[in-house]
């Protein structure tokens, strides 16, 4: 226990470096590995959803690439993120910019797999009766499909969230600096700095766990909220082309 | 960090043009195959041990809150939480507990694996239509027979999709494994992360570790769920 002891030391306060020169530690130290790691996250995140929310809701609303939409998160799901920075690293070269692009690669699938279901999962004669009122395709997507696919849509995004604030801890070997540099420069750091930041990262995820589940919360259209009891949360794991049909 | 940089050791790399020229090189990649082999069955080795693990775990628990409602909730929290912890981070808080080396790694990967089966298992339960339950009744089975009769084999679909995904997830988990001192091919992938052909050999074994654990979940699903076919087929 006194290892978290000096850990939670480290972050509130500097001490010498085990290597030697420089100071170590204190909030200032982690706020500057902290915004480097956010700034990573965020572009990623942004990027990601810049493209795969409208694709997903494209191809939900015409019905098609399902195959497509639906096998990128398990394609996505077996490459490990230390391979992937790692072929990113070898052929592509390090930096801020490549490091987001192997970001924005493994925060895609998720976003598109639950935008892609959150759009087929809306009930085909809801669909039907907005078209019935005379609504065009763009209304229909806009006005009945997102609104009802937001909260399975929002879980794709927790679930691509969190996990580019982990892989971002990584980064330090793609010659990025976030908060996994003490992690892996442990001889800079020392232990307590290592610990101190696999607390930070701990927290960080945690954190950003909760704020996006509330956005989500407060996405989700008071129907749904009503009728469903919780059914749309749990289906962020379940794979949808191996849901058994309802006997009709 | 010593030793894990004492098992860098590149055999030959300047005698050999194409090692030297950071290329993809078959020939060095034969000449080392071996070192590969038991990073490799170190993988297996984390990942089924942990998918084990948490599936009696994640599975018991589910089973339980099926019939005790009142548990979903702050099981699904507690295994929510485990599950957003990252991994490096999740390997580094083990450490001061219980040290580096395999015993870590199978803790941390087995936090992992608990909410994804949970909530298929649990879901799976769920989906049972409530006529096949009152059928299985009216034939006189009780509680326990009808869980183990009817309601955990007509779960199987959502329970081995749960699977499936916790092995794919725990591969790609155990290469980060080496933080806590397991092995796996991480370790190798991170001992020379700048030479091609390491990258290539260690990244794609890892993938194709994955897709092979899939495909054998996959055709046991086929295999004991003969009856989802012939519903798709009509």
């Amino acid at each position: 226990m006194n290892s978290f002891v000096d850990a939670i030391d480290f972050i509130f306060s500097e001490r010498p470096s085990p290597a030697g020169g420089t100071q170590v530690g204190g909030l200032g130290e982690i706020w500057e590995l902290m915004w480097p790691h956010l700034q990573l996250a965020g572009v990623s995140m942004a990027i990601a959803c810049a493209i795969s929310i409208p694709l997903g809701l494209w191809l939900g609303h015409i019905g098609k690439g399902g195959f497509l939409a639906i096998n990128a998160s398990n394609v996505g799901r077996a490459v490990p993120t230390l391979a992937l920075i790692a072929f990113f690293v070898v052929f592509i070269g390090v930096g801020f910019w490549n490091l987001t692009l192997a970001l924005v690669l493994l925060a895609i699938p998720p976003i598109l797999t639950n935008a892609y279901t959150g759009v087929r999962q809306v009930n085909r004669d809801t669909v039907d009766s907005a078209r019935g009122m005379g609504m065009t395709g763009a209304q229909i997507v806009r006005r009945v499909e997102l609104p009802l696919a937001l909260p399975l849509m929002f879980g794709g995004i927790r679930i691509s969230a969190v996990n580019v604030i982990a892989t971002a801890t990584i980064a330090p070997l793609a010659g990025v600096t976030t908060l996994g540099d003490p992690i892996i420069n442990v001889n800079t750091y020392g232990d307590e700095g290592r610990l101190a930041a696999a607390i930070v990262v701990a927290l960080l995820a945690v954190a950003t766990e909760l704020v996006l589940g509330a956005v989500q919360r407060a996405v989700t259209p008071r129907g749904l909220k009503l009728e469903g009891g919780g059914r749309w949360r749990r289906l962020a794991f379940a794979m949808p082309n191996d849901r058994r049909e309802a006997p009709t | 960090m010593s030793p894990l940089l004492a098992q860098v050791e590149i055999r030959d790399r300047s005698q050999d043009t194409c090692v030297s020229d950071n290329g993809l090189c078959p020939g060095w990649i034969a000449d080392n195959f071996d070192r590969y082999v038991d990073p490799f069955f170190q993988h297996v080795l984390l990942t089924v041990v942990a998918v084990a693990i948490g599936f009696v775990i994640a599975s018991t628990l589910a089973v339980i809150a099926y019939r005790r409602r009142w548990l979903i909730n702050p099981v699904t929290q507690v295994t929510g939480v485990l599950y957003t912890i990252p991994s490096v981070a999740a390997f580094f808080l083990l450490l001061p507990i219980t040290g580096r080396g395999f015993l870590t790694a199978t803790v941390a990967l087995v936090s992992y694996v608990l909410l994804i089966i949970f909530r298929n298992v649990l879901t799976g339960l769920d989906n049972v239509p409530e006529e096949t339950k009152d059928a299985g009744r009216g034939m006189g089975l009780t509680d326990r027979q009808l869980l183990w009769r009817v309601e955990l084999p007509l779960a199987l679909p959502e329970i081995m999709a749960g699977l499936r995904i916790a092995v794919t997830t725990t591969v790609g988990l155990a290469t980060l494994a080496f933080f806590a001192g397991a092995g796996g091919l991480g370790e190798q992938i991170f001992a020379d992360i700048n030479f091609k052909s390491n990258v290539v050999v260690a990244g794609g074994l890892a993938v194709l570790l994955a897709a092979v654990l899939d495909a054998v979940i996959l055709l046991t699903q086929r295999a004991i769920t003969p009856w989802t076919r012939a519903v798709a087929a009509r």
